[in-house]
């Protein structure tokens, strides 16, 4: 137990002193306490330097558009493909979760992309993180639906409700905890990208934070910046850990139905 | 049972009220769940997956690249390229040698903090959340924090008063970029087999006890068993997960030292950077296909054997 908590403690501790340190004292990255503190100074170098303000509106603007689209697109699939019961729909579903196994075709989505003239844009790359996670929230959601009992769908028909009316009043409002799940997933994958992002967005103003991480630290080997490089790293990870204290009931109970069924 | 039910269920007579009469001669589901709500999903799915996955069995047999403005095909070039330097077998050998590793060290990991933390405890909770820390941090962010780590110069080798390059050696650096691999996710394999865990019913247990099965008989004869649909689900996706690694790997060795961590993504982001796409796009296919060879035994396998247990 406390080797388990030493492996996660120790590269944790190194982040938060390092990125409290001047540059003379972080060059040789190491477990002392700053004897300069001044996380202030590296916090506004970084967002100066790094222009990190401008990669957290940027990762803002492809992120939550993605994460909305995988969600609401991927409930109503979910929803036909836990009810209907056909060969068709047994072979679309599969076709669409089939993004969990399969590897994205990385070089080619730029060339399409290219030619829709969407490379380099921000709906191109919400495209593609949606084409993307699109299977994990459908797997997910699917799972779950299949365990909602459809009387409650027929109580509600009897009353003369549309199948729109249905699913925004009865099945989105079930689908809370799941949503919570494929949310915090594809936020995390999204949010963290740095591969796809750099085919689809390449450097320029459109940069992520990730990308701007990966920018920052290629500098590393000429400009030794480590105390830039932590507190970089600081501000990416703490929206992720924000949102995952706040959902956390959530995700565990989503995770849980959705993967051991 | 469940789809009888539904078969006699459509052969009622839709209730005629409203527009029901119109409706009544199409089938009930697909007045129920029109496939509409399925279709923008199947269309965004099929335009920025599937279609660039179809396209790359085409391109990898062209001469496309930043030198070429007509796009020509040129048959097998790009794969006898990348196989004479040597770059496909080594991608494929490392690949295949991390997703191994990785899967280990992930499932090991996860697996041993599970059984460490099951009881329900106000303690535990917090540990829980401690060690799934790591799976918010990115894995580029990971990979430079355990740089920095294991840098010559870095805390590892300050702490321990040795002087390793960790991260120079050919053999042994893609097991250390595995097991920094394994730390980031972790989290994640431990919260699948906790889920696992709470899943067992606890009458279960109590009769193994009564039975007079220690702690490690009832891990082997009740717990693992009854693992086998969280162990499927976390070797799957480590395995598959990692193949398509890049992150940690750039960020920790950048395909280094002399290419003995380049993975295939590593080789693609290289290669494009050069402006060889048609290249890149090879070694994207034999990545497809290296998945689909692994992917498809493994899952089959996996599903037989929770059958079996």
């Amino acid at each position: 137990m406390l080797l388990a908590g030493l492996a996660v403690g120790v590269p944790l501790w190194l982040v938060a002193v390092t990125s409290a340190k001047p540059q003379a004292e972080a060059i040789t990255p190491n477990l002392d306490l700053p004897r300069h503190w001044q996380p202030g100074s590296n916090y506004e170098e970084a967002v100066s330097q790094g222009e990190m303000l401008h990669g957290f509106l940027n990762s803002l603007l492809v992120v939550v558009p993605s994460v909305a689209l995988v969600l609401i697109l991927g409930a109503g699939a979910a929803w036909v493909f836990a009810r209907r019961k056909s060969k068709l729909v047994a072979a679309a579903y599969a076709l669409c979760i089939s993004g969990l196994l399969l590897p994205p075709a990385v070089i080619t989505v730029v060339m399409e992309l290219r030619q829709l003239g969407l490379a380099g844009t921000r709906p191109g790359m919400i495209a593609v993180y949606t084409g993307m996670y699109l299977s994990t929230s459908v797997f997910f959601m699917t799972g779950f639906i299949r365990a909602i009992p459809v009387e409650l769908e027929e109580a509600a028909r009897m009353d003369g409700a549309s199948p729109l009316r249905i699913f925004r009043q009865i099945i989105l409002p079930l689908l809370r905890p799941v949503i919570a799940t494929a949310t915090i997933m594809v936020m995390l994958y999204a949010w963290s990208d740095v591969f796809y992002a750099f085919f689809v967005l390449g450097g320029g103003d459109r940069a992520t934070l990730p990308l701007n991480l990966y920018k920052v630290a290629s500098a590393q080997l000429y400009l030794n910046n480590w105390h830039l490089v932590f507190a970089y790293v600081v501000v990416m990870s703490l929206p992720m850990v924000a949102i995952f204290l706040v959902a956390q009931r959530k995700i565990v109970s989503g995770i849980t139905s959705g993967a051991v069924k | 049972m469940a789809d009888t039910a539904i078969r006699t269920r459509t052969q009622k007579p839709v209730p005629a009220k409203g527009r029901a009469g119109k409706a009544g001669r199409l089938p009930r589901a697909a007045v129920h769940h029109p496939w509409w709500f399925a279709l923008p999903a199947i269309v965004v799915f099929a335009a920025f997956f599937l279609v660039p996955n179809l396209l790359n069995f085409y391109y990898p047999f062209t001469n496309w690249s930043s030198y070429h403005p007509d796009i020509a095909f040129t048959g097998l070039d790009n794969f006898t390229t990348i196989a004479q330097d040597g770059s496909l077998l080594r991608a494929i050998r490392t690949t295949l040698l991390y997703a191994l590793l990785a899967a280990v060290f992930q499932n090991g990991f996860g697996l041993g903090l599970a059984l460490l933390l099951e009881a329900d405890t106000r303690f535990n909770r917090f540990f829980r959340a401690v060690f799934f820390l790591p799976v918010l941090i990115s894995a580029l962010a990971t990979g430079y924090v355990f740089q920095s780590l294991f840098n010559q110069d870095g805390a590892v080798n300050g702490l321990l008063g040795t002087d390793i390059p960790w991260l120079g050696s050919t053999t042994w650096t893609l097991f250390l970029v595995t097991v920094v691999h394994g730390w980031k996710w972790m989290g994640l394999s431990m919260l699948i087999y906790l889920a696992g865990l709470k899943g067992i019913p606890g009458e279960m247990l109590e009769a193994a006890k009564c039975d007079g099965a220690g702690p490690w008989r009832t891990f082997w004869s009740v717990r693992w068993p009854m693992l086998a649909p969280a162990l499927t689900f976390n070797v799957t996706t480590a395995l598959i997960g990692s193949m398509n690694t890049f992150d940690i790997v750039q960020a920790t060795t950048g395909g280094g030292p002399a290419g003995s961590t380049e993975v295939f993504n590593i080789y693609m982001f290289r290669i494009f950077g050069q402006g060889l796409y048609a290249q890149a796009s090879a070694m994207s296919l034999v990545l497809f296909l290296v998945v689909v060879a692994v992917a498809i035994p493994l899952v089959i396998g996996l599903r037989r054997r929770e059958q079996l247990l």
